[in-house]
């Protein structure tokens, strides 16, 4: 009886070893930042229906993203924090931007219509410090002179999760305010000055839109579907500008992608009269040396598919396909991932 | 001669089937003895396992910044400077808030559907407080999120702002602009979350009680309120206490719901409506991004004294358990 117990156990263990390890063959497996998620499921979809081959994209954060990859769980890792050359080099990786998006100010105030308030960076800083603590401060009136502004309390409400997003906004803040860069400096998670913490990007936009006077931080696409008031900036080049795909192109153009080694760049502040300052790329991670070949020529070739038919796909949700110029620095740099015979795994 | 032979030659194969059976019966015995005591020591090994990792885990953390750790209200993952003290406050304080409601109504939940409720009310009830308790936590988080912290922002914090503004040690207590989010409403979402362990286990103890002593209680006039008080109540503390214990290992531990409604903020804040964090809450919440030894193992450090308060507060329990048995005897 038990004999014939485990006989059976065994066949079906078998049978469902070789079910998933047929299914597994062809699919990519990758992990990180939460930020892209979108997109890379939207590809996926698409990609699968093409070829018939899937992707399995885990969103647990850019931490984590960097953290698998260098354990080589996945075949890929994603994060919106760039790793340096040196720590490329040590985990023996490569890196490039996939697709670029921005991250907004949300405001929660009455009689204030999305794009109508105007910030700027120093300003913004000195919201998120907690030294300006009151909707009417003279600092913010000066650069709405035509908004009625009210004594309202400013609530700010930040990320409470570690995020690739607040990495960006507070690299932003740390380069536009000296104050910010001693005090709090620049992190995916920081020790926040003033405020409450929300989970994830739906947090953020919940909290601000249920409390008057509060001001928050989001993806450009969760501030439009959310229909929350975001904010005009003024930019490097003292313009003021409105988030959307024209302002994030223009900074991710101005950004000098062939000078930095390991596409390291960070987008936020960039120069040009139309770049939104608070861009962010966000990127992925592959490992020279894969364990896996199939899989990461595989992944090389979902990439590769995504540059040259994703662009559309990528603008409806918001994210800004690659400048065409940096996508051919990309692919060539895709030479150095090598199979064990020394021959690069990219198929162009 | 023969008949000795003949005799001893049918009775030996008798014998030893008996011993062969017997044997076999010892020895199926003895299996199962070795089973189930391996399956006790499993328990042991993987708590020791669950102790040890933690321990190792925290080393970095607890060298870098040794018993200051414990009182540093500092959480900076640029600097590396960690403490634990807001985390530990939060903890305790949102289980307190849970439990100070939770013990009231759920004791009253059970008086209730034990003694008062008409029958045709008990199973419904009964049936909705079981179902409260399979409700996954996420949902109570997003519930409370979207839902409940929008009405105590509205309804409830402006009422108890105003109302305890002019009373020296409340008004400290319930002080702060509205967030909606905060430990008290945290405190209330725990609170709702643990109600079930407390008012059904309370239900099955007050059940055991004999009718006797209820009938007895009954005779010599007491009222139902009195019937509790002195029949019930003292004949079941044990049972009560144990479930009042078990819903507060669920408060202490409780991540993704707080998570959602505490407000995440690493400060020690006397106002019950600021924002605050929880141990499990911070980990939960900063795990995945963080990178670097110091950062993890302080978050590790954190779950070690998560395990620690967890198992004071069930010593705790034994010890006033013990006390109480010691005086009723």
């Amino acid at each position: 009886m038990i004999s014939r117990i485990f006989t059976r156990a065994a066949i079906a263990a078998t049978a469902f070893a070789a079910m998933t390890g047929a299914a597994l063959a062809l699919d990519i497996s990758g992990a990180g930042a939460t930020f892209p998620y979108p997109i890379y499921a939207k590809w996926a979809e698409t990609y699968k229906k093409e070829t018939g081959n899937g992707l399995n994209y885990q969103s647990i954060g850019s931490g984590g993203g960097i953290k698998q990859i260098k354990a080589r769980t996945v075949t890929f890792g994603a994060s919106d924090q760039p790793l340096k050359a040196e720590d490329l080099q040590a985990a023996n990786l490569i890196q490039w931007p996939q697709v670029i998006g921005g991250i907004v100010p949300v405001v929660n105030l009455d009689g204030v219509a999305p794009g109508e308030l105007v910030l700027d960076g120093p300003t913004l800083a000195k919201i998120f410090l907690g030294e300006i603590t009151s909707w009417d401060d003279a600092a913010i009136k000066k650069l709405n002179a035509k908004a009625k502004l009210s004594a309202t309390p400013i609530v700010v409400v930040h990320r409470s999760d570690g995020s690739g997003t607040t990495f960006n906004f507070t690299n932003y803040l740390s380069k536009v305010s000296d104050d910010w860069k001693t005090k709090v400096g620049e992190n995916s998670a920081v020790e926040w000055p003033a405020g409450i913490g929300a989970k994830g990007n739906e947090g953020v936009a919940n909290n601000v839109s249920n409390t008057k006077g509060a001001i928050g931080y989001v993806e450009y696409a969760y501030a439009k579907q959310n229909k929350l008031t975001y904010t005009k900036m003024i930019n490097a080049a003292g313009k003021v500008v409105a988030p959307g795909l024209e302002s994030f192109q223009s900074a991710a153009a101005s950004a000098d992608w062939a000078k930095s080694p390991g596409f390291y760049q960070i987008i936020t502040n960039e120069p040009g009269a139309k770049s939104w300052p608070i861009s962010a790329a966000t990127f992925i991670l592959l490992p020279k040396d894969s364990k896996d070949e199939a899989a990461a020529a595989e992944a090389l070739k979902f990439f590769g598919w995504a540059f040259a038919n994703g662009g559309k796909a990528a603008e409806e949700l918001d994210y800004i396909p690659m400048p065409k110029t940096v996508v051919e620095l990309i692919k060539k740099s895709w030479g150095e991932v090598k199979g064990a015979d020394g021959k690069a795994l990219a198929a162009h | 001669m023969s008949d000795v032979a003949l005799e001893s030659a049918v009775a030996r194969p008798a014998v030893t089937d008996r011993a062969k059976a017997l044997a076999g019966i010892a020895l199926l015995d003895r299996i199962f003895f070795q089973v189930t005591r391996a399956a006790a020591v499993i328990v042991l090994v993987i708590l020791g396992g669950v102790i040890l990792s933690l321990v190792l885990g925290s080393l970095p953390a607890l060298q870098a910044f040794g018993p200051g750790f414990l009182i540093s209200q500092s959480w900076n993952p640029v600097t590396e400077k960690f403490g634990a003290l807001p985390a530990i406050y939060g903890t305790l304080v949102t289980s307190g808030v849970a439990m100070l409601i939770a013990v009231p109504v759920g004791l009253g939940i059970a008086t209730f559907l034990t003694e008062l409720c008409p029958h045709r009310l008990r199973r419904p009830i009964g049936i909705a407080i079981e179902l409260l308790a399979g409700i996954p936590s996420i949902i109570y988080g997003i519930w409370g999120l979207f839902v409940f912290a929008p009405f105590v922002q509205t309804y409830v914090q402006p009422g108890l702002i105003s109302l305890f503004s002019d009373v020296p040690v409340l008004s400290s207590l319930f002080a702060g602009p509205p967030y909606g989010i905060g430990m008290l409403t945290a405190g209330f979402i725990l609170a709702i979350m643990v109600l079930p362990f407390i008012a059904s286990i309370s239900r099955d103890v007050f059940e055991t009680v004999p009718p006797v002593l209820k009938e007895a209680a009954a005779g010599i006039g007491c009222t139902t309120w009195e019937m509790m008080r002195y029949v019930v109540i003292p004949y079941t503390r044990v049972g009560v206490i144990g479930g009042v214990m078990l819903a507060l290992g669920r408060a202490l531990g409780e991540t993704m719901a707080v998570t959602f409604v505490i407000g995440n903020a690493h400060k020690v804040s006397p106002s019950l409506l600021a924002p605050g964090t929880t141990i499990s809450a911070t980990i939960a919440n900063e795990f995945t991004e963080a990178v670097g030894d110091v950062y993890t193992s302080s978050l590790i450090a954190l779950g070690l004294i998560l395990f620690l308060l967890t198992f004071v507060v069930l010593a705790i329990a034994r010890y006033m358990l013990m006390r109480l048995e010691r005086k009723a005897a």
